[in-house]
C-alpha cells in the first residue's frame, strides 16, 4: 500500500494513486455489469430496484446481490488497508442529506454512478449536464456551509 | 436469473471495493473534493477519471456485442432531453451530497465502515425516492 500513499505536489492531502486505482476498480465494475449482464451500474437505480421502489428489467434479487457487494467490497479493502475509520457527519444532517439524495436521483434519474461514471463514458447529453449540475451544486453547498460555519464531520 | 446475480454481487463487490480505495467512502475526502474554493483535495477527480476511462473502453467493447456474455440483450437509457426534471433533480442530489459528503454508492459501501450512519443515510434515501413515487401516483 506504500505506492498508493503516494502524494500530490501541492495537495499534501490528496491520494491520487488509491483515488486512480479505486477509479480503475470502480470502472471493471460498471463494465462487468454493462459486458456481462447488459445493464447500467447506476446504485440509485439498482437500490430503487433493490427496495421495490422502480420497477426494472434487472431482477430484484440481482439488485439485491449488487447492493450486498458494495460494503462486501469496502468491507475488503478496510480490512486489508488498515485504514482508520473515517467520520461520518451526525443523525441530523444524514437524515436531511439521505433526504434530498433520494429525491434528488430518482427526479435525476441518476447519481454519480449512473451519470457521472456510466453516462458521461459513453457521451450522454443527459449524464453530461446531470454531472455538471451536481458538481455545481455541490461545490457551491460546500462553499456555503464553509461560508456559514456549519460543520458536519465528527 | 443466477447468472445475473453472479455478476451482479461481482460488480457490487469490485465497485464497493473501488469506492473505498478511492476515497469515496470518506466523507471528508468528497467534502474536500467539493471545497474548490478552499482546501480543495482533488483525489476525487483521478477516481471519476479512472472510472470513465476504463468505462469509455468498455462503451467501444459494447459496440462490437450483439448481446452481453450472460443475457439475451442490452438493457440501456436511450433517452436525450435535457429537462427540468433531470437538471432540478441533479441540482438537488448535488446539495445533499455536499451537506454530507455522501453518495447512494458510498452510502451502502459504509454499511461495513460505519454501520449506524449509513444505515440512518440510507433510510432517509429510500424515503426521498419514496416519496418521489407516491407524489407521482405510481404506488
Amino acid at each position: 500500500m506504500s505506492l498508493l500513499g503516494t502524494s500530490l505536489p501541492g495537495f499534501p492531502d490528496a491520494a491520487p494513486l488509491a483515488g486512480l486505482a479505486g477509479g480503475v476498480l470502480i470502472g471493471l465494475a460498471a463494465a462487468v455489469m454493462l459486458l456481462g449482464a447488459g445493464r447500467i451500474a447506476g446504485v440509485s437505480g439498482i437500490a430503487a430496484r433493490a427496495f421495490g421502489i422502480s420497477a426494472s428489467s434487472l431482477p430484484r434479487a440481482a439488485a439485491w446481490a449488487f447492493v450486498i457487494g458494495l460494503p462486501l467490497g469496502a468491507l475488503i479493502v478496510m480490512n486489508l488497508s488498515g485504514a482508520a475509520t473515517p467520520d461520518f457527519a451526525g443523525p441530523v444532517p444524514l437524515v436531511i442529506a439521505g433526504l434530498i439524495v433520494g429525491i434528488g436521483t430518482r427526479l435525476g434519474s441518476g447519481c454519480t454512478s449512473g451519470h457521472g461514471v456510466c453516462g458521461m463514458s459513453r457521451l450522454s447529453q443527459r449524464s453530461l449536464v446531470a454531472t455538471a449540475t451536481f458538481m455545481a451544486t455541490g461545490f457551491a453547498t460546500v462553499a456555503a456551509m464553509n461560508l456559514l460555519g456549519i460543520e458536519v464531520l465528527s | 436469473m443466477i447468472r445475473d446475480m453472479l455478476v451482479s454481487i461481482i460488480s457490487g463487490t469490485i465497485f464497493g471495493a473501488g469506492l473505498a480505495l478511492g476515497g469515496m467512502t470518506d466523507p471528508a475526502r468528497v467534502r474536500g473534493f467539493l471545497d474548490i474554493f478552499g482546501d480543495w483535495d482533488p483525489t476525487l477527480a483521478l477516481v471519476m477519471g479512472g472510472a470513465v476511462i476504463v468505462m469509455a473502453l468498455a462503451w467501444l467493447m459494447q459496440r462490437r456485442m450483439l448481446r452481453p456474455v450472460f443475457g439475451e440483450g442490452f438493457a440501456l437509457p436511450d433517452r436525450s432531453d435535457i429537462t427540468l426534471r433531470l437538471v432540478g433533480g441533479s441540482a438537488l442530489f448535488g446539495i445533499g451530497w455536499g451537506i454530507a459528503g455522501l453518495c447512494p454508492g458510498p452510502g451502502f459501501a459504509a454499511f461495513a465502515i460505519a454501520p449506524a450512519s449509513a444505515a440512518i443515510f440510507v433510510a432517509a434515501m429510500l424515503a426521498g425516492m419514496l416519496l418521489v413515487r407516491l407524489m407521482e401516483g405510481k404506488a
